[in-house]
């Protein structure tokens, strides 16, 4: 059984990231050879060197003339043991929208660093971004390392440097890989010209790593997605048929689970957990399925079903980190917004802009009056319905949240939910 | 299920397939699905009846017809749509050339592909669609990776592809003007393979033109296209019968075949996870067009 892995890579064009996933794609027979005989080819009128791997993953016209990488390109690639989903992110400053946008499903993300360069602001950026998206596991890939004579002693500096970084932030899992994506040295298979280095090669620890414990399988939740009903007067067998359906946000459902409907506060038990396929005996993230309770309640599209014994956050005062993602309007303390959390929509309110966050520094502005594109900071926000809610480091899914202008329409904001006041 | 509470990679594909149709059908108020007998929107149109199951399908299915199928496909759609009980829709790019609201292109490599998007967005006007969900996938083609899964369009259609609302999580926000509308790609993060899989997997039919049969074809740019009066032949075009299988299936005049021993699932999932060409590089004479091909259509409002 082929699981999936989703990761997230971070840097700029220099770090040589677009060339590191070229490589990856490459040396795993991802890449076809009509992509890679239109790489080439695009590589010689270009007059580069070498096969440009960066080409493969630049997908629009105005990415090609500028050589730049201008939105998240998702890239697939599968070994026996994995399925992978890579976000490929541009690196510059303006673009920390995009890298936000990518790193908010990824179980792991890929930071390169130019080992002649060391740890740059934009690689502590990366790194903060990263743990604030709460991705689990961070892979640090020193890259380059055919430019420092394949040297151990840099490698070991930037370790350090890093690590000294890293200490600021909640990192879970940090794996340091000294790499040359350009040759291929620890991409896909170990490097000849490292043996000081014990570790796997790149692809080895994609392969590896251990993503299943990283879900919250203890706080069941399941936000009502859409109520089935047949409503086939012909049909007897589902005549009455009333199900639940959603995806599992966390935890696991059994039937004869007690089981609470919020907000309305009913108890009931799960009668059965419906699949296309049959009745299943247990549900957990991410699975898609419909749940039957065995009382006639009522339950609709907004509405979250919990255990009786564990329910989330119940309120309207909600604290969070928010990254701002709109290019012509600001976060201001006062505005209003349409707010998107699980699959219930509300409207929000800007109550206090606390500080906004310096992501190079970690500073924080408390007489910031506004947060604009790719800046981030606490905001209190009052909904005016309740949300039913999670910590975003314990759950990604109930912690969530996007902001949407009410008057566009686009979406300009995306946040992060932390802990009630008082707790 | 086991113990560790793992979800194989199709598994985890298809619950968030599912979960895109639903959250589709609760926000939108027209949604509608393109089905061209292809396996991708095959796939997509199992996804949609398992995501409501007992229940129908709640929104319509829409066929844009060039007029120019292989016979096989339009017999397998008909079947398959009254199969799953869904309302059918064909939206004929004759009716637009007719009006003279399309013009058709002439000469040997003449192709409605790219008049399909005339039809298409006529389609969405005339039926007030808010919602399009289509069969791609970001595998297939560059400017398709950087795509959206609800992916917004102005009111002409268009796709900006500089200017995409940011996508988080799965919380996807389909908020749209009168008169603007979302294309939605449930099956974005699957690749040819996964289709394949899935397809064995799930036990999916799928119309016969995808195995291995002999059929009368000429060669055309390195690809077989088949014999037809649909398509006037070049000099030195000369037809022949092979053993060939469809990697894709579109337009007659713009889709080729591959030769191919592959009859059984078995063999062309074998034969698809050993190639080395893309499905739209080997088959698809209509993104030989330029480097750019898919990404000058899709701003246009291609699929």
């Amino acid at each position: 059984m082929a699981e999936m892995l989703r990761l997230a890579t971070a840097g700029s064009v220099d770090d040589g990231k677009s060339t590191l996933i070229g490589r990856l794609l490459y040396d795993s027979k991802a890449i076809f050879e009509d992509q890679l005989e239109a790489v080439e080819r695009t590589s010689r009128e270009r007059g580069d060197e070498y096969t440009n791997l960066a080409l493969l993953t630049d997908g629009l016209r105005a990415e090609r003339e500028q050589g730049i990488t201008i939105d998240v390109a998702y890239r697939y690639f599968a070994t026996p043991k994995r399925k992978f989903i890579i976000a490929d992110t541009p690196g510059h400053t303006q673009y920390t929208r995009n890298m936000v946008t990518g790193a908010s499903t990824a179980d792991l993300a890929i930071i390169l660093i130019d080992a002649r360069k060391g740890v740059l602001e934009q690689s502590r950026r990366h790194a903060f971004l990263a743990t604030l998206l709460g991705i689990p596991h961070l892979v640090l890939c020193v890259n380059k390392m055919d430019l420092v004579d394949w040297s151990e002693e840099r490698f070991e500096e930037i370790k350090a440097e890093f690590r000294a970084f890293a200490m600021k932030l909640d990192v879970h899992d940090l794996t340091f890989i000294p790499v040359s994506a350009l040759k291929g040295d620890n991409v896909v298979d170990r490097s000849a010209n490292m043996p000081w280095y014990e570790g796997g090669a790149l692809l080895h620890h994609l392969e590896e790593v251990h993503i299943a414990s990283d879900r919250n399988l203890i706080d069941a939740r399941f936000p009502v997605q859409y109520v089935i009903r047949p409503q086939n007067q012909t049909d007897h067998a589902t005549h009455d048929y009333r199900g639940y359906a959603g995806q599992v946000a966390g935890g696991v459902f059994k039937p004869g689970d007690e089981v609470v409907v919020l907000p309305s506060g009913f108890t009931s038990t799960i009668a059965s957990i419906d699949t296309a396929d049959g009745p299943v005996e247990e549900a957990f993230a991410p699975m898609s399925v419909t749940l039957r309770l065995a009382d006639e309640i009522d339950v609709s599209r907004g509405d979250m079903i919990a255990r009786r014994r564990n329910q989330p956050h119940v309120g309207q005062d909600i604290e969070a980190m928010v990254c701002w993602l709109s290019e012509s309007t600001w976060l201001r303390e006062g505005a209003k917004l349409a707010i998107k959390h699980t699959t219930r929509w509300s409207r929000a309110l800007v109550k206090d802009l606390q500080y906004q966050l310096d992501i190079n520094t970690l500073h924080r502005y408390e007489d910031a009056v506004g947060l604009a594109l790719n800046e981030i900071g606490r905001v209190t926000l009052r909904t005016t319905q309740p949300l039913f809610y999670d910590e975003y480091r314990r759950n990604r899914a109930t912690g969530s949240f996007i902001l949407v202008d009410e008057a566009s329409h686009t979406t300009v904001g995306a946040g992060m939910i932390l802990a009630p006041l008082g707790e | 299920m086991s113990a560790t509470y793992e979800l194989s990679h199709l598994r985890a594909l298809e619950s968030e397939g599912v979960h895109i149709i639903r959250e589709v059908a609760a926000e939108f108020e027209r949604p509608v699905l393109l089905f061209s007998g292809g396996k991708d929107s095959i796939v997509m149109l199992h996804l949609a009846v398992k995501a409501f199951t007992p229940a129908r399908v709640p929104f319509p299915v829409m066929h844009v017809d060039t007029g120019h199928n292989f016979d096989e496909v339009v017999a397998f759609r008909d079947r398959m749509v009254a199969e799953v009980g869904a309302r059918l829709v064909v939206a004929s790019v004759q009716d637009d050339i007719d009006d003279g609201r399309s013009v058709e292109d002439t000469g040997p490599r003449a192709s409605r592909n790219r008049l399909q998007t005339t039809t298409l967005l006529r389609a969405i006007d005339e039926q007030r669609f808010d919602a399009v969900f289509g069969g791609a996938r970001r595998d297939e083609e560059k400017a398709r990776a950087k795509e959206r899964v609800f992916s917004f369009r102005d009111d002409f259609g268009q796709w900006d592809p500089k200017n995409q609302r940011p996508e988080l999580w799965s919380l996807y926000n389909g908020r749209h003007r009168q008169g603007e509308h979302i294309r939605v790609f449930p099956l974005s993060n699957w690749t040819e393979l996964d289709i394949w899989q899935y397809i064995a997997a799930e036990d999916i039919e799928l119309p016969s033109i995808y195995f291995a049969h002999p059929r009368r074809v000429f060669q055309r740019d390195g690809m077989w296209m088949a014999d037809s009066p649909l398509i006037d032949r070049l000099e030195g075009e000369e037809v022949e019968e092979r053993q060939v299988r469809f990697r894709t299936v579109g337009d007659v005049t713009c889709t080729g075949a591959v030769e191919s021993p592959a009859a059984t699932l078995e063999q062309v999932i074998a034969e698809v996870a050993a190639t080395r060409l893309t499905e739209r590089g080997a088959t698809r004479a209509d993104d030989r067009i330029s480097e750019a091909g898919m990404e000058d259509r899709k701003r246009e409002g291609y699929f």
